[in-house]
């Protein structure tokens, strides 16, 4: 199946570098800024998170259940959310877009007809943070009907044998979660056991793209910049965050980030 | 769906975890799916084990005080003219309340897998309690997650808490209240699985710890078994047992031994909290007909919206504020075997001051949700029919409310 998230790897490659995965929250801080802040820092990134901001979220730390709260409170719906992906897409067709959040929000809308948004949007890549394997089998199956990558995520606790199932089962993309950790942890174990487990991974299957995401910063991003993609999340939804109690413009400011990140993995 | 007879309810999910092939299930992130596995085959090799059965039944017998006492409540059943009222005064257990049973199995699981922290959430403050009580005579470092709006109404359960010398920790995200303290304690787990067990303070979270919270709590309908068979010579032909239900743990504990009695025999009768008369906001989705969704790793009927976010819930009662439900009660009630219904906040008050009236009884909001049920049926019940109630905490944690809500003299 054909899938700009597949070119997106190639291309981070041919420039020999990791490709940059943005997360930000749908809605955050309003409908209409969250989709700003995609366009601007889109001609940096390769591959880009919306997150699906869900009010029980069981894996997130601070920054991004803030980021969530806010959303919520300023009444994204679902419907919403497809609607800033396709505005997006319309601004940028190529650039791959994965959405990420909790089965409870697809289980409400449908699996069927949450896939069939995502078609009609645009989106490319799904990541279920509390559906796993073997879990989720049914529904990734859904997925790549629809040419839409359902991205397994793996863990340092994931035993060797089901790392090598869960391989087995997964499309191009796989996401590795660095340590144990809620999303925006401090990277509490080194970038070379990060490294050692990543490598766990490749050897099981060198074809996949694997991307490595928690606890990843300004600071941190360059020690991991051999992975095939690096996500950084909390540390965008921070800065949102500082820049409205700061009275600045999140937009520019999360750009500013995004572009120090990008310049630190070239 | 159909009950099992002769298999215990905690044992009728299927491989991945569900009831019906529906309620539970482990949505939970793939960190965790180690640790519960951990879990789940620790537990079902000593669930089997007689030394770790009669380990089990020492502590509940000498520590948690077992069995705690089946009393006729004489005044209140002359004054209603019905049905027999009983109650099984589980309040009698070390710490006042059911949740010690729960607490108790967990740390010694805890021990036997060699962690020295044990983490936990509490709403009404009991499973805090306890689990802080338990942790002490086990020799286990405790850090309980309760949210800020709770610490605030249930402080004589905090101050049992700290005193134990267990951590207390607020949790101020979204309504401050039990939803977000198990949020916060899973989150918790995720990040500390490798050194730390985690228990979840009711039957509710991943299958795994339904079962566990299920088999703990059971404790209390196998004393009552015992305990009706001496009173009756049997078990009654007519018996009625009603239970406030929250997360669920009390009342499926009460009801358990007596799952396979045809239910024109023994009736289970479970209690919402419907919340404050003048309030749409509830915690009781059964009794409202909420729809099936994801909360804390398990398929439940949950209070929501149309998106799928969880709605807020509101109750005087701290231990029954929960927009969720075990998947133990969703399967009990679509199958039929038991019967849902909710209390208002008023008529739990109003059950309060009439069984502090009547008996030298004090049940806590949560029970008292029951004894609103079961005083409004038992008028029209016949004298052979035998009611009881779990009066499964003690008010000693709600003298505030009560005193604000009902006056000084009811406290």
């Amino acid at each position: 199946m054909y899938n700009p998230i597949s070119y997106a790897f190639k291309k981070a490659k041919s420039e020999k570098r990791p490709a940059l995965l943005t997360y930000t929250v749908a809605g955050d801080s309003s409908k209409k800024q969250s989709l700003e802040i995609l366009k601007s820092i889109s001609k940096k990134v390769d591959i880009l998170e919306i997150g699906v901001p869900h009010n029980t979220p069981v894996a997130d730390g601070s920054q991004i259940q803030t980021s969530s709260y806010r959303a919520i409170k300023n009444g994204i719906k679902v419907n919403d959310i497809f609607k800033i992906v396709k505005n997006f897409k319309k601004f940028d067709i190529n650039k791959p877009v994965i959405l990420m959040g909790y089965y409870n929000m697809i289980f409400q809308y449908g699996e069927n007809e949450f896939l069939r948004q995502c078609k009609i949007s645009g989106v490319n890549g799904l990541i279920v943070v509390d559906l796993p394997w073997p879990e989720n089998k049914k529904f990734a199956n859904k997925c790549k009907k629809k040419s839409i990558f359902f991205i397994q995520l793996l863990s340092p606790t994931t035993t060797k044998n089901r790392l090598k199932q869960i391989i087995k089962d997964s499309h191009e993309m796989i996401y590795f979660i660095s340590m144990l950790s809620t999303t925006g942890g401090k990277l509490k174990v080194s970038s070379k056991e990060i490294l050692h487990n990543y490598d766990k991974i490749k050897k099981i299957n060198s074809k996949k793209n694997v991307v490595i995401g928690f606890g990843i910063t300004e600071k941190t991003i360059k020690s991991l910049k051999k992975a095939d993609g690096l996500v950084v999340g909390s540390a965008i939804c921070k800065e949102i965050t500082s820049s409205i109690k700061k009275r600045q413009n999140p937009v520019t400011n999360v750009y500013n980030v995004v572009n120090r990140l990008k310049n630190k993995i070239k | 769906m159909k009950l099992k007879k002769g298999i215990p309810v905690i044992d009728q999910c299927d491989k991945l975890g569900f009831w019906g092939g529906k309620f539970g299930g482990n949505f939970v992130p793939e960190t965790l799916k180690k640790p519960i596995e951990d879990l789940e085959i620790l537990f079902n090799k000593l669930k089997k084990d007689k030394k770790f059965i009669n380990e089990r039944d020492k502590y509940f017998k000498n520590w948690v005080g077992s069995p705690t006492r089946f009393i006729k409540l004489q005044n209140l059943t002359k004054h209603l003219g019905g049905a027999q009222i009983w109650s099984k005064v589980v309040s009698d257990a070390n710490g006042g309340a059911h949740k010690i049973y729960n607490a108790t199995v967990h740390c010694l699981l805890a021990k036997r897998s060699g962690k020295k922290i044990i983490c936990g959430d509490t709403g009404a403050g009991y499973a805090g309690k306890m689990l802080s009580m338990a942790a002490k005579k086990f020799g286990l470092k405790c850090k309980i997650f309760m949210g800020a709006k709770d610490i605030q109404r249930q402080q004589p359960n905090v101050k049992a808490m700290k005193k134990n010398g267990a951590e207390v920790i607020p949790v101020y995200s979204g309504s401050q209240t039990l939803v977000d303290a198990v949020s916060e304690c899973m989150r918790y787990w995720v990040a500390n699985c490798d050194k730390v067990a985690m228990c979840v303070g009711s039957t509710v979270g991943p299958a795994i710890f339904v079962r566990i919270c299920g088999w703990s709590t059971s404790q209390i309908s196998r004393e009552l078994k015992i305990q009706l068979v001496n009173e009756f010579g049997s078990v009654p032909k007519k018996l009625k047992l009603y239970n406030c239900v929250g997360g669920g743990s009390s009342s499926f504990g009460f009801w358990n031994e007596f799952m396979d009695y045809d239910k024109k025999q023994c009736e289970f009768i479970g209690v919402e909290a419907g919340g404050p008369a003048k309030s749409r906001k509830h915690a009781a989705p059964l009794t409202y007909g909420s729809k099936i969704g994801i909360l804390h790793g398990a398929a439940q009927y949950v209070n929501q919206n149309t998106d799928g976010q969880i709605e807020e819930t509101e109750s005087i009662s701290a231990g029954l504020d929960y927009p969720g439900i075990s998947p133990l009660h969703c399967f009990l009630k679509d199958i039929k075997r038991a019967r849902y219904t909710s209390a208002s906040d008023e008529e739990a008050l109003n059950a309060y001051k009439l069984v502090t009236k009547f008996e030298k009884l004090r049940p806590s909001l949560e029970p008292s949700h029951a004894f609103s049920v079961a005083i409004a049926e038992s008028k029209k019940l016949s004298k052979d029919t035998i009611v009881v109630v779990n009066s499964c905490g003690d008010a000693y944690k709600d003298r505030a409310i009560i005193e604000s809500r009902l006056g000084k003299k009811y406290v």
